[in-house]
């Protein structure tokens, strides 16, 4: 179906509607905006502008954190526009929910959000401007052609640039999204092919991109000392001596309230330059009122775990089957504890944002994964209209879950609003050490029976996790369906949740960072238990080809074996032969819509250190790599991020704050550490789907399985390092 | 106070506490925010520039202390962007973030200048300093022996 109306008309009707979408949330034809718009720009939708010199913009609509959406999501325009990449220009997005609809970057939707949609928007414009050029020679439609940002009337070989065909393009007919034509994959000359990430050139060079290189004129720099323990208040603080310092400007108490990712208490002090702020903070002295929390300790919490782990739990999650009678007729019954930490997001562009409050109206920039909950927060918090917010989405050094939370976005409008100048708030690295949204640690008391013929027949868990009443903490809980949910005939597990404190929330793979370890790292001692080799005991598990579940929330039993298989073969499991000390281990993970299996290959080099020597990851997304450059570096990411958390990651909670401070005691990744890692993704017949975070799970249990392989000891806990293993 | 320094083969003069660690002097002072904050202990190489040639972390130097020596951040690294590194930078396409990077191309860009063929061993020295939080090492590796002309030797 096509709607044909002029764009008057269609400003009209969009303007009866209130500013409505007429055309879906990712697509608006024409907005508020282009009233104004010179008549010799097309603007087909929110995301391409084409001016009549032939300049072509392509809006890249959410927030890039290092996962590679700013080059991605655009290459699914410009596929179908018909563009060359090189030619055009790739313009960041405000937030603007009414555009763009939801613009954020977690849980890897970017590809499965976007990969239909995107296409279409691209399409529509090229057809309009087919169309527009069709016209122009009266000929039918059906006989022209793109390529190259022109069209071609292949019988007579008349051409027409896009850029010239602005002007009728803009008064004719808008194509429905729905039913517009898209390519056949075969046919892409862009999607498939390695582009590399849109910024490389300004990175290389220095030029300003992040959140913390925003600079506006009469800009004041500011830090903010919050209570170490979460949601403590000022009671006091020598305000007095702090005014008095070189260059500072402003010092005064937040109040605060007590939700965990809202405004909490401190005291800001603003100044002409950072340091200036940060040099007087070194002499701020503060009284706190502590609060409730202040006696929590990780032990406590382990000590509390276990006490519970010791009755039935107080919440039954699933319940299949008979696993005591299960049990009873088992041939072989293993039981163990397992324990993952608390751990820190740290991207490395500490926390920051830059706000500026004029004539009643904020602005805002901001390293931000989640603009419009931030827009929210900021406007309840300050009491100001959602309309008069305005943010602006700098690139952001690093994300993993840390800048869905806007508690650094809200410090800085509260700031700048006080203030009456724009305000540059950047955190120290103990402040972001210190005040995360935590992965959450986690205690998991396991039983699991095989029968005599080696297959896994019983599996009960007792979950012992954050929360109260039924609120479980933000990333603590665990599905239901969660494997091997589904995949064992007796199969039970339950759960127990302790009060926590401490603010918690998704880190990269969120859940699936933690489980995956767990699960995969006790199936392994099962297989080992029952004497049968850990991929043929994960393929038996696996069963047949198969969908488990429904559609939306199944399990594809087939394409888990498919990555299984393929990473059996590519690390020779079983065929090597390898000396005393090697060994190697095996784990899969479904999470994000993404189906990976991994081997890790560990060396040991003395009982208490190991190498690990290589890196085999086989992942099925789908039926398309949309940017192989791009998937392979979250791949290769990835998997070194989970080995980095493996290695030595932990946060400590002490007097109901968080031990560590900076990269000394909380420990990344190092390039001399850093093992080869060979990617193979596997084509199958299924919409692509994301990248970021499904590789990262399996590689923990691989790992801790590889060093069971090599050196017989079993992990049960993270850190490796306070199991007194390390990387050497 | 006044202090004059040769930053970029320019002479600037700037008005700051001499404890400012020569970080902040390049990016609040003088607008040149390449160098990035990562840590201010001197632990993640975010801030790497030279001092006479030679990587250091400018978060943990003050400004007095540097005073009329040659300093050069990425902005100075090469005139039009093309350096070696750069360029390899781009073709391996390295960054996923992108922040830490100017400071991992300042410190290969000093292991270039004394050892134009370095091993592995020596980039995991060289490098052992710079971390990247999206894990790019393996990147890394690659674009500098893509620089130097050098093969992997591992």
């Amino acid at each position: 179906m096509t709607t044909t109306q002029s764009r008057r008309t269609f400003l009209r009707v969009t303007a009866l509607a209130g500013g409505g979408l007429l055309l879906g949330s990712y697509y608006q034809p024409l907005t508020r905006r282009n009233r104004g718009a010179p008549a010799d720009l097309f603007q087909p939708n929110a995301y391409i502008r084409i001016a009549a010199d032939g300049t072509i913009t392509i809006i890249a609509k959410n927030p890039e954190v290092g996962q590679g959406v700013k080059t991605m999501l655009p290459m699914l325009i410009a596929e179908e526009l018909d563009v060359d990449w090189k030619s055009i220009q790739i313009e960041q997005a405000d937030a603007d929910q009414a555009k763009y609809g939801r613009q954020f970057a977690g849980g890897s939707t970017a590809t499965p959000l976007h990969y239909d949609e995107l296409r279409r928007v691209g399409a529509a414009a090229r057809q309009m401007l087919v169309a527009a050029a069709a016209a122009t020679w009266t000929v039918p439609e059906s006989e022209c052609t793109t390529a190259s940002a022109t069209v071609t009337h292949t019988a007579t070989g008349r051409t027409l640039g896009y850029g010239e065909l602005v002007a009728k393009a803009t008064t004719g007919s808008v194509p429905d999204l729905k039913s517009v034509r898209l390519k056949d994959p075969k046919t892409f000359k862009l999607i498939g092919t390695s582009v590399p990430g849109i910024d490389n050139p300004k990175i290389v060079v220095g030029k300003p991109l992040f959140g913390i290189d925003v600079k506006l004129p009469g800009m004041l720099y500011a830090v903010f000392a919050k209570c170490p323990v979460f949601a403590g208040k000022v009671a006091g603080a020598n305000l007095d001596l702090i005014t008095t310092l070189p260059g500072v400007r402003h010092a005064f108490v937040v109040d605060g309230g007590t939700a965990l990712n809202g405004l909490l208490g401190g005291v800001a002090i603003v100044a002409d330059h950072w340091w200036a702020a940060e040099s007087a903070r070194r002499k701020l002295v503060v009284t706190w009122n502590e609060g409730a929390t202040a006696a929590q300790t990780s032990e406590g919490f382990a000590a509390t775990a276990t006490q519970l782990s010791r009755g039935p739990g107080a919440k039954v999650l699933q319940n299949d089957g008979d696993v005591d009678a299960a049990f009873a007729g088992a041939a072989k019954v293993v039981e163990a504890g397992y324990f993952y930490p608390f751990i820190a997001h740290a991207p490395l562009e500490p926390q920051n944002c830059t706000a500026q409050m004029k004539d009643g109206k904020l602005e805002i920039w901001a390293p931000t994964q989640n603009p419009q909950p931030g827009r929210e927060l900021v406007a309840t918090t300050l009491g100001l209209p959602p309309a008069d917010i305005t943010i602006h989405m700098t690139r952001a050094g690093g994300g993993f879950g840390r800048r869905l939370s806007n508690d650094y976005m809200v410090e800085a409008a509260w700031i700048a609003k006080q203030v009456g100048a724009p305000v540059k708030l950047l955190w120290t690295r103990e402040d972001d050490m210190k005040h995360d949204f935590y992965r959450p640690a986690g205690f998991h008391f396991l039983k699991g029976g095989v029968d005599a013929g080696g297959k896994l027949t019983a599996w009960k868990n007792h979950f012992v996790t954050f929360g109260e009443g039924d609120r479980v903490a933000s990333s603590a809980g665990l599905a239901a369906t969660e494997f091997p949910s589904r995949f064992v005939p007796n199969f039970r597990l339950e759960q127990s949740l302790m009060p926590l404190g401490v603010p918690t929330g998704p880190l990269r793979a969120p859940g699936s960072n933690a489980l995956a370890f767990v699960f995969h790292s006790f199936i392994d001692e099962l297989a080992h238990a029952s004497g049968r080799d850990p991929v043929q005991f994960r393929l038996d598990l696996l069963g047949t080809p198969r969908m488990v579940g429904t559609a939306q929330a199944g399990y594809d039993a087939g394409r888990m074996r498919g990555v299984l298989e393929l990473v059996a073969e590519k690390s020779g499991w079983g065929k090597r032969a390898l000396p005393k000390g090697t060994g190697m281990g095996v784990a899969f993970h479904f999470s994000h819509r993404g189906y990976f299996a991994e081997v890790v290959e560990v060396t040991m080099r003395a009982a208490d250190t190991f190498k690990i020597t290589k890196v085999w990851v086989a992942g099925d997304v789908g039926s398309q790599i949309i940017n192989p450059t791009g998937a392979l570096n979250q791949v290769e990411g990835a998997v070194l991020d989970g080995i980095s958390e493996a290695l030595g990651q932990e946060i400590t909670i002490d007097r109901g704050r968080a031990k560590q401070n900076n990269f000394y005691d909380f420990p990344l990744l190092r390039l001399v550490q850093a093992p080869p890692v060979e990617v193979h993704f596997k084509l199958t017949d299924n919409s692509p789907t994301g990248m970021g975070e499904p590789a990262l799970p399996p590689v923990v249990p691989a790992l801790c399985n590889a060093i069971f392989a090599a050196s017989g000891k079993r992990v049960r806990s993270l850190p490796l390092s306070k199991e007194g293993l390390k990387w050497g | 106070m006044a202090i004059t320094l040769k930053v970029n083969g320019q002479t600037r003069t700037v008005d700051a506490p001499p404890d400012m660690p020569l970080l902040w002097v390049l990016r609040d002072l003088l607008d040149l925010p390449g160098t990035k904050f990562g840590c201010g202990v001197g632990q993640c190489g975010a801030c790497t520039v030279h001092l006479k040639g030679v990587a250091i972390k400018s978060c943990s130097i003050p400004v007095s202390a540097v005073k009329g020596a040659p300093i050069t951040t990425i902005e100075g690294l090469s005139a039009d962007g093309t350096h070696p590194l750069q360029t390899a930078w781009q073709d391996i396409d390295v960054p996923q973030c992108g922040y830490c990077q100017a400071g991992q191309i300042m410190a290969a860009a000093a292991l270039l200048a004394t050892k134009p063929k370095p091993t592995d061993a020596d980039i995991d020295q060289a490098m052992n300093g710079n971390l990247c939080r999206c894990a790019t090492y393996l990147r890394i590796r690659k674009a500098i022996h893509r620089a130097a002309g050098t093969a992997a030797d591992r």
